[in-house]
Protein backbone atom coordinates (compact mmCIF):
# COMPACT_ATOMS: atom_id res chain seq x y z
CA UNK A 1 0.00 0.00 0.00
CA UNK A 2 2.92 2.28 0.79
CA UNK A 3 4.40 1.70 -2.66
CA UNK A 4 1.08 2.35 -4.30
CA UNK A 5 0.68 5.53 -2.37
CA UNK A 6 4.09 6.73 -3.45
CA UNK A 7 3.41 5.96 -7.09
CA UNK A 8 0.07 7.76 -7.02
CA UNK A 9 1.76 10.71 -5.36
CA UNK A 10 4.30 10.74 -8.20
CA UNK A 11 1.53 10.82 -10.78
CA UNK A 12 -0.13 13.55 -8.86
CA UNK A 13 3.03 15.61 -9.10
CA UNK A 14 3.31 14.79 -12.77
CA UNK A 15 6.69 13.07 -12.39
CA UNK A 16 5.93 9.74 -14.02
CA UNK A 17 5.93 10.18 -17.79
CA UNK A 18 3.87 7.08 -18.70
CA UNK A 19 0.80 7.22 -16.52
CA UNK A 20 -1.45 5.00 -18.64
CA UNK A 21 -0.26 1.60 -17.41
CA UNK A 22 -0.21 2.83 -13.84
CA UNK A 23 -3.64 4.24 -14.21
CA UNK A 24 -5.10 0.98 -15.39
CA UNK A 25 -3.40 -0.80 -12.50
CA UNK A 26 -4.77 1.73 -10.13
CA UNK A 27 -8.21 1.22 -11.58
CA UNK A 28 -7.83 -2.50 -11.00
CA UNK A 29 -6.94 -1.79 -7.38
CA UNK A 30 -9.89 0.53 -7.11
CA UNK A 31 -12.17 -2.11 -8.52
CA UNK A 32 -10.98 -4.50 -5.84
CA UNK A 33 -11.74 -2.07 -3.07
CA UNK A 34 -14.67 -0.39 -4.70
CA UNK A 35 -17.18 1.02 -2.25
CA UNK A 36 -20.91 0.93 -2.52
CA UNK A 37 -23.18 -1.09 -4.81
CA UNK A 38 -22.00 -2.50 -8.15
CA UNK A 39 -22.70 -0.59 -11.34
CA UNK A 40 -25.49 -2.99 -12.26
CA UNK A 41 -27.32 -2.27 -9.02
CA UNK A 42 -26.73 1.44 -9.48
CA UNK A 43 -28.16 1.31 -12.96
CA UNK A 44 -31.25 -0.49 -11.70
CA UNK A 45 -31.74 2.03 -8.88
CA UNK A 46 -31.31 5.00 -11.23
CA UNK A 47 -33.60 3.42 -13.81
CA UNK A 48 -36.29 3.03 -11.16
CA UNK A 49 -35.74 6.66 -10.15
CA UNK A 50 -36.02 7.79 -13.80
CA UNK A 51 -39.24 5.89 -14.28
CA UNK A 52 -40.68 7.42 -11.10
CA UNK A 53 -39.66 10.90 -12.27
CA UNK A 54 -41.14 10.37 -15.73
CA UNK A 55 -44.41 9.08 -14.34
CA UNK A 56 -44.66 12.00 -11.93
CA UNK A 57 -43.78 14.47 -14.67
CA UNK A 58 -46.29 13.02 -17.10
CA UNK A 59 -49.22 12.54 -14.73
CA UNK A 60 -48.90 15.15 -12.00
CA UNK A 61 -47.63 18.60 -11.22
CA UNK A 62 -45.62 17.36 -8.24
CA UNK A 63 -42.13 17.87 -9.60
CA UNK A 64 -42.63 21.27 -11.17
CA UNK A 65 -40.33 22.65 -8.47
CA UNK A 66 -37.58 20.17 -9.38
CA UNK A 67 -37.71 21.17 -13.02
CA UNK A 68 -37.81 24.84 -12.05
CA UNK A 69 -34.72 24.44 -9.87
CA UNK A 70 -32.78 22.60 -12.54
CA UNK A 71 -33.90 25.15 -15.13
CA UNK A 72 -32.40 27.94 -13.01
CA UNK A 73 -29.18 25.93 -12.93
CA UNK A 74 -28.98 25.66 -16.73
CA UNK A 75 -30.31 29.16 -17.51
CA UNK A 76 -26.81 30.77 -17.50
CA UNK A 77 -25.80 28.32 -20.22
CA UNK A 78 -28.87 29.12 -22.33
CA UNK A 79 -28.18 32.80 -21.83
CA UNK A 80 -24.54 32.36 -22.87
CA UNK A 81 -25.46 30.39 -25.99
CA UNK A 82 -27.93 33.16 -26.88
CA UNK A 83 -25.23 35.88 -26.74
CA UNK A 84 -23.74 35.36 -30.26
CA UNK A 85 -27.20 35.72 -31.81
CA UNK A 86 -27.76 38.88 -29.79
CA UNK A 87 -24.37 40.23 -30.87
CA UNK A 88 -25.24 39.57 -34.50
CA UNK A 89 -28.51 41.45 -34.05
CA UNK A 90 -26.69 44.27 -32.37
CA UNK A 91 -24.03 44.37 -35.09
CA UNK A 92 -26.74 44.38 -37.73
CA UNK A 93 -28.37 47.33 -35.99
CA UNK A 94 -25.15 49.26 -35.42
CA UNK A 95 -23.54 48.95 -38.81
CA UNK A 96 -26.40 49.90 -41.08
CA UNK A 97 -25.95 52.86 -43.36
CA UNK A 98 -27.64 56.19 -42.83
CA UNK A 99 -29.66 55.85 -46.04
CA UNK A 100 -30.93 52.47 -44.97
CA UNK A 101 -31.99 53.86 -41.61
CA UNK A 102 -33.72 56.79 -43.28
CA UNK A 103 -35.57 54.47 -45.61
CA UNK A 104 -36.59 52.26 -42.75
CA UNK A 105 -37.65 55.24 -40.71
CA UNK A 106 -39.77 56.52 -43.57
CA UNK A 107 -41.41 53.12 -44.04
CA UNK A 108 -42.11 52.80 -40.33
CA UNK A 109 -43.61 56.29 -40.23
CA UNK A 110 -45.94 55.45 -43.09
CA UNK A 111 -46.91 52.17 -41.46
CA UNK A 112 -47.48 53.92 -38.16
CA UNK A 113 -49.78 56.49 -39.77
CA UNK A 114 -51.77 53.76 -41.50
CA UNK A 115 -52.07 51.75 -38.29
CA UNK A 116 -53.14 54.80 -36.30
CA UNK A 117 -55.88 55.63 -38.72
CA UNK A 118 -57.10 52.04 -38.47
CA UNK A 119 -56.90 52.27 -34.71
CA UNK A 120 -59.23 55.30 -34.70
CA UNK A 121 -61.79 53.26 -36.51
CA UNK A 122 -61.14 50.32 -34.21
CA UNK A 123 -61.78 52.35 -31.06
CA UNK A 124 -65.08 53.48 -32.51
CA UNK A 125 -66.03 49.95 -33.52
CA UNK A 126 -65.04 48.59 -30.12
CA UNK A 127 -67.26 51.10 -28.32
CA UNK A 128 -70.10 50.36 -30.67
CA UNK A 129 -69.60 46.64 -30.20
CA UNK A 130 -69.71 47.00 -26.43
CA UNK A 131 -72.90 49.03 -26.62
CA UNK A 132 -74.53 46.50 -28.91
CA UNK A 133 -73.51 43.66 -26.62
CA UNK A 134 -74.97 45.55 -23.67
CA UNK A 135 -78.20 45.96 -25.59
CA UNK A 136 -78.25 42.23 -26.23
CA UNK A 137 -77.21 41.57 -22.63
CA UNK A 138 -74.60 39.14 -23.83
CA UNK A 139 -71.20 38.42 -22.27
CA UNK A 140 -68.86 41.36 -22.11
CA UNK A 141 -65.31 40.88 -23.19
CA UNK A 142 -62.52 42.66 -21.41
CA UNK A 143 -59.35 43.69 -23.21
CA UNK A 144 -56.43 41.28 -23.19
CA UNK A 145 -53.30 42.16 -21.21
CA UNK A 146 -49.94 41.50 -22.89
CA UNK A 147 -46.28 41.29 -21.93
CA UNK A 148 -43.38 41.47 -24.38
CA UNK A 149 -40.82 38.67 -24.16
CA UNK A 150 -37.81 37.73 -26.23
CA UNK A 151 -36.97 34.36 -27.68
CA UNK A 152 -33.67 32.82 -26.64
CA UNK A 153 -31.73 31.46 -29.59
CA UNK A 154 -31.35 27.92 -28.28
CA UNK A 155 -32.51 24.62 -29.70
CA UNK A 156 -34.62 22.16 -27.76
CA UNK A 157 -35.65 18.61 -28.47
CA UNK A 158 -35.19 18.06 -32.23
CA UNK A 159 -38.34 15.92 -32.39
CA UNK A 160 -40.61 18.73 -31.28
CA UNK A 161 -41.34 22.33 -32.12
CA UNK A 162 -40.75 24.47 -29.06
CA UNK A 163 -38.99 27.68 -28.05
CA UNK A 164 -37.53 29.24 -24.91
CA UNK A 165 -38.49 32.77 -23.87
CA UNK A 166 -36.68 35.01 -21.43
CA UNK A 167 -39.61 35.62 -19.08
CA UNK A 168 -40.52 33.40 -16.15
CA UNK A 169 -42.52 33.27 -12.96
CA UNK A 170 -40.24 35.91 -11.43
CA UNK A 171 -41.28 38.45 -14.05
CA UNK A 172 -45.03 38.08 -13.98
CA UNK A 173 -47.79 35.62 -13.18
CA UNK A 174 -47.22 33.37 -16.17
CA UNK A 175 -49.03 30.06 -16.26
CA UNK A 176 -48.75 26.86 -18.29
CA UNK A 177 -51.16 27.06 -21.22
CA UNK A 178 -50.76 30.79 -21.63
CA UNK A 179 -51.07 31.95 -25.27
CA UNK A 180 -48.07 33.35 -27.10
CA UNK A 181 -48.50 35.56 -30.16
CA UNK A 182 -46.26 37.68 -32.35
CA UNK A 183 -47.07 40.73 -34.43
CA UNK A 184 -48.66 38.62 -37.16
CA UNK A 185 -50.50 35.82 -35.42
CA UNK A 186 -50.69 33.04 -32.86
CA UNK A 187 -47.39 31.31 -32.12
CA UNK A 188 -48.18 28.75 -29.44
CA UNK A 189 -48.67 28.33 -25.72
CA UNK A 190 -46.46 27.96 -22.65
CA UNK A 191 -45.83 24.44 -21.43
CA UNK A 192 -43.35 24.96 -18.60
CA UNK A 193 -42.89 28.11 -16.54
CA UNK A 194 -39.55 28.34 -14.72
CA UNK A 195 -38.31 31.18 -12.51
CA UNK A 196 -36.39 33.08 -15.21
CA UNK A 197 -37.39 31.41 -18.42
CA UNK A 198 -40.29 29.49 -19.91
CA UNK A 199 -40.77 27.06 -22.74
CA UNK A 200 -43.56 27.27 -25.24
CA UNK A 201 -44.93 24.72 -27.68
CA UNK A 202 -45.39 26.14 -31.18
CA UNK A 203 -48.59 25.61 -33.13
CA UNK A 204 -46.62 23.52 -35.64
CA UNK A 205 -45.77 20.90 -32.98
CA UNK A 206 -47.47 17.60 -33.85
CA UNK A 207 -48.99 17.51 -30.34
CA UNK A 208 -50.55 20.94 -30.64
CA UNK A 209 -54.18 21.39 -31.59
CA UNK A 210 -55.83 24.77 -31.91
CA UNK A 211 -59.55 25.54 -32.22
CA UNK A 212 -59.99 27.90 -35.18
CA UNK A 213 -62.71 29.31 -37.38
CA UNK A 214 -62.74 30.52 -40.94
CA UNK A 215 -62.95 34.32 -40.79
CA UNK A 216 -65.12 34.46 -43.93
CA UNK A 217 -68.00 32.27 -42.76
CA UNK A 218 -67.36 31.24 -39.14
CA UNK A 219 -66.86 27.55 -39.97
CA UNK A 220 -65.15 25.94 -36.99
CA UNK A 221 -62.29 23.44 -37.17
CA UNK A 222 -59.23 22.15 -35.36
CA UNK A 223 -55.79 23.08 -36.66
CA UNK A 224 -53.15 20.51 -35.78
CA UNK A 225 -49.39 20.98 -36.11
CA UNK A 226 -47.61 18.87 -38.70
CA UNK A 227 -44.15 18.75 -37.12
CA UNK A 228 -42.69 20.74 -40.02
CA UNK A 229 -41.85 24.40 -39.73
CA UNK A 230 -44.28 25.87 -42.17
CA UNK A 231 -47.69 24.27 -42.08
CA UNK A 232 -50.66 23.11 -40.05
CA UNK A 233 -53.49 20.84 -41.06
CA UNK A 234 -57.24 21.15 -40.53
CA UNK A 235 -58.70 17.95 -39.15
CA UNK A 236 -62.04 16.29 -39.75
CA UNK A 237 -63.56 18.70 -42.23
CA UNK A 238 -65.83 16.94 -44.75
CA UNK A 239 -65.09 17.08 -48.45
CA UNK A 240 -67.88 19.54 -49.07
CA UNK A 241 -66.88 21.98 -46.31
CA UNK A 242 -66.84 25.59 -47.42
CA UNK A 243 -63.10 26.23 -47.21
CA UNK A 244 -61.18 27.80 -50.07
CA UNK A 245 -57.57 28.54 -50.73
CA UNK A 246 -56.66 31.95 -49.31
CA UNK A 247 -59.19 31.82 -46.48
CA UNK A 248 -57.98 33.44 -43.27
CA UNK A 249 -58.29 31.37 -40.10
CA UNK A 250 -58.64 33.03 -36.70
CA UNK A 251 -58.80 31.54 -33.22
CA UNK A 252 -62.35 30.68 -32.24
CA UNK A 253 -61.88 30.99 -28.50
CA UNK A 254 -63.42 27.58 -27.93
CA UNK A 255 -61.33 25.46 -25.60
CA UNK A 256 -60.67 28.52 -23.44
CA UNK A 257 -56.91 28.59 -23.98
CA UNK A 258 -56.63 31.14 -26.77
CA UNK A 259 -58.69 34.32 -26.84
CA UNK A 260 -60.95 34.58 -29.88
CA UNK A 261 -60.04 36.56 -32.97
CA UNK A 262 -56.26 36.25 -33.29
CA UNK A 263 -55.10 35.33 -36.82
CA UNK A 264 -53.70 31.81 -37.13
CA UNK A 265 -52.95 31.30 -40.80
CA UNK A 266 -54.06 31.17 -44.41
CA UNK A 267 -55.35 28.11 -46.21
CA UNK A 268 -52.83 27.30 -48.94
CA UNK A 269 -54.13 24.01 -50.25
CA UNK A 270 -57.44 22.13 -50.26
CA UNK A 271 -57.23 18.58 -51.55
CA UNK A 272 -60.46 16.72 -52.02
CA UNK A 273 -60.25 13.00 -52.54
CA UNK A 274 -63.70 11.40 -52.85
CA UNK A 275 -62.40 8.10 -51.56
CA UNK A 276 -61.38 9.63 -48.23
CA UNK A 277 -63.95 10.80 -45.69
CA UNK A 278 -62.27 14.11 -44.94
CA UNK A 279 -60.64 16.83 -47.01
CA UNK A 280 -56.91 17.40 -46.68
CA UNK A 281 -56.50 21.09 -45.87
CA UNK A 282 -53.09 22.69 -45.41
CA UNK A 283 -52.62 26.01 -43.63
CA UNK A 284 -49.57 28.29 -43.59
CA UNK A 285 -49.21 30.00 -40.19
CA UNK A 286 -49.36 33.80 -40.18
CA UNK A 287 -46.93 34.16 -37.28
CA UNK A 288 -43.29 34.21 -38.26
CA UNK A 289 -42.55 31.15 -36.18
CA UNK A 290 -38.91 30.76 -37.11
CA UNK A 291 -37.97 34.40 -37.50
CA UNK A 292 -39.66 36.37 -34.72
CA UNK A 293 -37.38 37.54 -31.95
CA UNK A 294 -39.99 39.40 -29.96
CA UNK A 295 -43.17 37.72 -28.86
CA UNK A 296 -46.19 38.74 -26.79
CA UNK A 297 -47.58 36.80 -23.87
CA UNK A 298 -51.33 37.29 -23.64
CA UNK A 299 -53.61 37.16 -20.63
CA UNK A 300 -57.01 36.54 -22.19
CA UNK A 301 -59.62 38.98 -20.98
CA UNK A 302 -62.51 37.01 -19.55
CA UNK A 303 -66.15 37.73 -19.64
CA UNK A 304 -67.54 39.30 -16.50
CA UNK A 305 -70.57 37.08 -16.54
CA UNK A 306 -70.47 34.43 -13.78
CA UNK A 307 -71.61 31.55 -15.95
CA UNK A 308 -68.63 31.75 -18.32
CA UNK A 309 -67.35 28.21 -18.93
CA UNK A 310 -63.83 29.54 -19.42
CA UNK A 311 -63.66 30.99 -15.92
CA UNK A 312 -62.33 27.76 -14.45
CA UNK A 313 -59.13 28.13 -16.43
CA UNK A 314 -58.54 31.62 -15.12
CA UNK A 315 -54.88 32.14 -14.22
CA UNK A 316 -55.76 33.59 -10.81
CA UNK A 317 -57.40 30.32 -9.85
CA UNK A 318 -54.33 28.32 -10.75
CA UNK A 319 -52.24 30.41 -8.39
CA UNK B 1 -6.43 7.16 -3.28
CA UNK B 2 -8.21 10.20 -1.98
CA UNK B 3 -5.35 12.27 -3.33
CA UNK B 4 -5.99 11.24 -6.91
CA UNK B 5 -9.72 11.69 -6.77
CA UNK B 6 -9.66 15.44 -7.02
CA UNK B 7 -7.36 15.93 -9.95
CA UNK B 8 -8.80 17.51 -13.04
CA UNK B 9 -12.45 17.33 -12.04
CA UNK B 10 -12.81 20.87 -13.31
CA UNK B 11 -11.64 19.82 -16.77
CA UNK B 12 -14.23 17.05 -16.90
CA UNK B 13 -16.96 19.46 -15.78
CA UNK B 14 -15.87 22.05 -18.35
CA UNK B 15 -15.96 19.53 -21.20
CA UNK B 16 -19.49 18.60 -20.15
CA UNK B 17 -20.52 22.26 -20.06
CA UNK B 18 -19.07 22.67 -23.56
CA UNK B 19 -21.02 19.63 -24.71
CA UNK B 20 -24.25 21.05 -23.25
CA UNK B 21 -23.64 24.33 -25.05
CA UNK B 22 -23.12 22.50 -28.36
CA UNK B 23 -26.27 20.51 -27.67
CA UNK B 24 -28.46 23.64 -27.58
CA UNK B 25 -26.58 25.81 -30.07
CA UNK B 26 -29.16 26.98 -32.61
CA UNK B 27 -28.87 25.22 -35.98
CA UNK B 28 -30.93 25.83 -39.11
CA UNK B 29 -34.09 23.73 -39.01
CA UNK B 30 -33.05 21.14 -41.59
CA UNK B 31 -29.69 20.44 -39.94
CA UNK B 32 -31.12 20.13 -36.45
CA UNK B 33 -31.77 16.43 -36.79
CA UNK B 34 -28.14 15.72 -37.76
CA UNK B 35 -26.71 17.24 -34.60
CA UNK B 36 -24.28 14.77 -32.99
CA UNK B 37 -25.12 13.86 -29.41
CA UNK B 38 -22.25 15.85 -27.93
CA UNK B 39 -23.15 15.11 -24.32
CA UNK B 40 -23.27 11.38 -24.97
CA UNK B 41 -19.92 11.49 -26.78
CA UNK B 42 -18.32 13.31 -23.85
CA UNK B 43 -19.85 10.86 -21.41
CA UNK B 44 -18.61 7.87 -23.41
CA UNK B 45 -15.10 9.30 -23.57
CA UNK B 46 -14.79 9.95 -19.86
CA UNK B 47 -16.44 6.68 -18.86
CA UNK B 48 -13.99 4.89 -21.14
CA UNK B 49 -10.89 6.81 -20.06
CA UNK B 50 -11.58 6.97 -16.35
CA UNK B 51 -14.25 4.47 -15.39
CA UNK B 52 -13.51 4.96 -11.71
CA UNK B 53 -14.63 8.57 -11.80
CA UNK B 54 -17.28 8.94 -14.47
CA UNK B 55 -19.89 6.26 -14.25
CA UNK B 56 -23.58 5.53 -14.15
CA UNK B 57 -24.42 8.26 -11.62
CA UNK B 58 -22.66 11.01 -13.61
CA UNK B 59 -24.39 9.72 -16.72
CA UNK B 60 -27.74 9.94 -15.00
CA UNK B 61 -27.13 13.49 -13.75
CA UNK B 62 -25.96 14.75 -17.16
CA UNK B 63 -29.01 13.10 -18.68
CA UNK B 64 -31.27 14.88 -16.21
CA UNK B 65 -29.70 18.22 -17.11
CA UNK B 66 -30.16 17.40 -20.79
CA UNK B 67 -33.82 16.70 -20.06
CA UNK B 68 -34.20 20.17 -18.60
CA UNK B 69 -32.23 21.82 -21.40
CA UNK B 70 -34.30 20.13 -24.09
CA UNK B 71 -37.49 20.44 -22.09
CA UNK B 72 -38.40 16.79 -22.44
CA UNK B 73 -40.05 14.47 -19.97
CA UNK B 74 -37.90 14.60 -16.84
CA UNK B 75 -35.92 11.36 -16.60
CA UNK B 76 -35.95 10.20 -20.19
CA UNK B 77 -32.43 11.22 -21.20
CA UNK B 78 -31.33 10.44 -17.64
CA UNK B 79 -32.36 6.83 -18.12
CA UNK B 80 -30.85 6.63 -21.61
CA UNK B 81 -27.50 8.15 -20.59
CA UNK B 82 -27.25 6.02 -17.44
CA UNK B 83 -27.65 3.01 -19.71
CA UNK B 84 -24.99 4.30 -22.12
CA UNK B 85 -22.60 4.90 -19.20
CA UNK B 86 -23.28 1.41 -17.89
CA UNK B 87 -22.50 -0.22 -21.24
CA UNK B 88 -19.39 1.90 -21.71
CA UNK B 89 -18.13 0.88 -18.28
CA UNK B 90 -18.71 -2.73 -19.19
CA UNK B 91 -16.88 -2.42 -22.49
CA UNK B 92 -14.23 0.13 -21.58
CA UNK B 93 -11.27 -2.24 -21.68
CA UNK B 94 -12.24 -3.45 -25.12
CA UNK B 95 -13.13 0.02 -26.42
CA UNK B 96 -9.74 1.38 -25.40
CA UNK B 97 -7.79 -0.97 -27.64
CA UNK B 98 -10.07 -0.59 -30.66
CA UNK B 99 -8.75 1.46 -33.58
CA UNK B 100 -10.52 4.79 -33.91
CA UNK B 101 -12.89 3.74 -36.70
CA UNK B 102 -14.01 0.73 -34.72
CA UNK B 103 -14.58 2.91 -31.68
CA UNK B 104 -16.66 5.11 -33.98
CA UNK B 105 -18.81 2.13 -34.90
CA UNK B 106 -19.29 1.25 -31.22
CA UNK B 107 -20.23 4.86 -30.50
CA UNK B 108 -22.76 4.70 -33.33
CA UNK B 109 -24.34 1.67 -31.68
CA UNK B 110 -24.36 3.27 -28.22
CA UNK B 111 -25.93 6.53 -29.46
CA UNK B 112 -28.42 4.54 -31.47
CA UNK B 113 -29.35 2.64 -28.33
CA UNK B 114 -29.84 5.91 -26.47
CA UNK B 115 -32.06 7.12 -29.28
CA UNK B 116 -34.10 3.93 -29.16
CA UNK B 117 -34.70 4.31 -25.41
CA UNK B 118 -35.80 7.91 -25.99
CA UNK B 119 -38.05 7.05 -28.93
CA UNK B 120 -39.58 4.20 -26.94
CA UNK B 121 -40.43 6.50 -24.03
CA UNK B 122 -41.80 9.09 -26.45
CA UNK B 123 -43.92 6.37 -28.02
CA UNK B 124 -45.35 5.54 -24.61
CA UNK B 125 -46.53 9.11 -24.06
CA UNK B 126 -47.93 9.41 -27.57
CA UNK B 127 -45.26 11.22 -29.57
CA UNK B 128 -43.67 9.30 -32.39
CA UNK B 129 -40.70 10.76 -34.23
CA UNK B 130 -39.57 8.72 -37.21
CA UNK B 131 -36.76 6.19 -37.08
CA UNK B 132 -34.53 8.53 -39.08
CA UNK B 133 -34.56 10.87 -36.07
CA UNK B 134 -32.71 8.10 -34.22
CA UNK B 135 -30.33 7.04 -36.97
CA UNK B 136 -29.22 10.49 -38.15
CA UNK B 137 -27.69 11.72 -34.85
CA UNK B 138 -26.14 8.28 -34.26
CA UNK B 139 -24.46 8.43 -37.68
CA UNK B 140 -23.05 11.91 -37.20
CA UNK B 141 -21.97 11.01 -33.66
CA UNK B 142 -20.02 8.04 -34.97
CA UNK B 143 -18.43 10.22 -37.65
CA UNK B 144 -17.26 12.99 -35.30
CA UNK B 145 -16.08 10.52 -32.65
CA UNK B 146 -12.40 10.41 -33.77
CA UNK B 147 -12.14 14.20 -33.50
CA UNK B 148 -13.88 14.23 -30.12
CA UNK B 149 -11.68 11.40 -28.90
CA UNK B 150 -8.42 13.03 -29.97
CA UNK B 151 -9.41 16.40 -28.58
CA UNK B 152 -10.55 15.08 -25.20
CA UNK B 153 -7.46 12.87 -24.95
CA UNK B 154 -5.31 15.90 -25.63
CA UNK B 155 -7.13 17.81 -22.89
CA UNK B 156 -6.82 14.91 -20.47
CA UNK B 157 -3.07 14.56 -21.01
CA UNK B 158 -2.38 18.26 -20.96
CA UNK B 159 -4.25 18.83 -17.72
CA UNK B 160 -3.22 15.47 -16.24
CA UNK B 161 -6.74 14.48 -15.38
CA UNK B 162 -6.50 11.34 -13.32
Amino acid sequence: MGVLRRSTACIHAGVVPRPSSLRSRRFAVKLLFVQGPSIGTRLLLLAALSITLMTLDQRTDAIRQVRGGLAVLVYPLQYAVNIPAQLLDWAGDSFTSREHLQEENEALRRENAALRSQLQKLTFIETENRQLRELLQSAKRVGDRVLIAELLAVDLDPYRKAVVINKGSRDDTLYPGQPLVDADGVMGKLIHVNPWSSTAMLITDPNHALPVQVARNGLRAIAVGSGTEDHLELLHLPNNADVREGDLLVTSGLGCVFPAGYPVGKVIRVEVNPRLPFAHIVVAPSARLTRSREVLLVWPGLSERPGNPCAFGKPEDEG
Amino acid sequence: MSLTRHQGGGVIALTFIGAFALAILPLPGALEIYRPEWVTLTLIYWAMAMPARVGVAIGWITGLLLDVLRDTLLGQYALALALVAFLTLHLHQRLRVFPLWQQGVSVFVLVMLQGLVVIWIKGLIGQSPGLWAVIAPALTSGLVWPAVYLYLRHLRRRHQVA
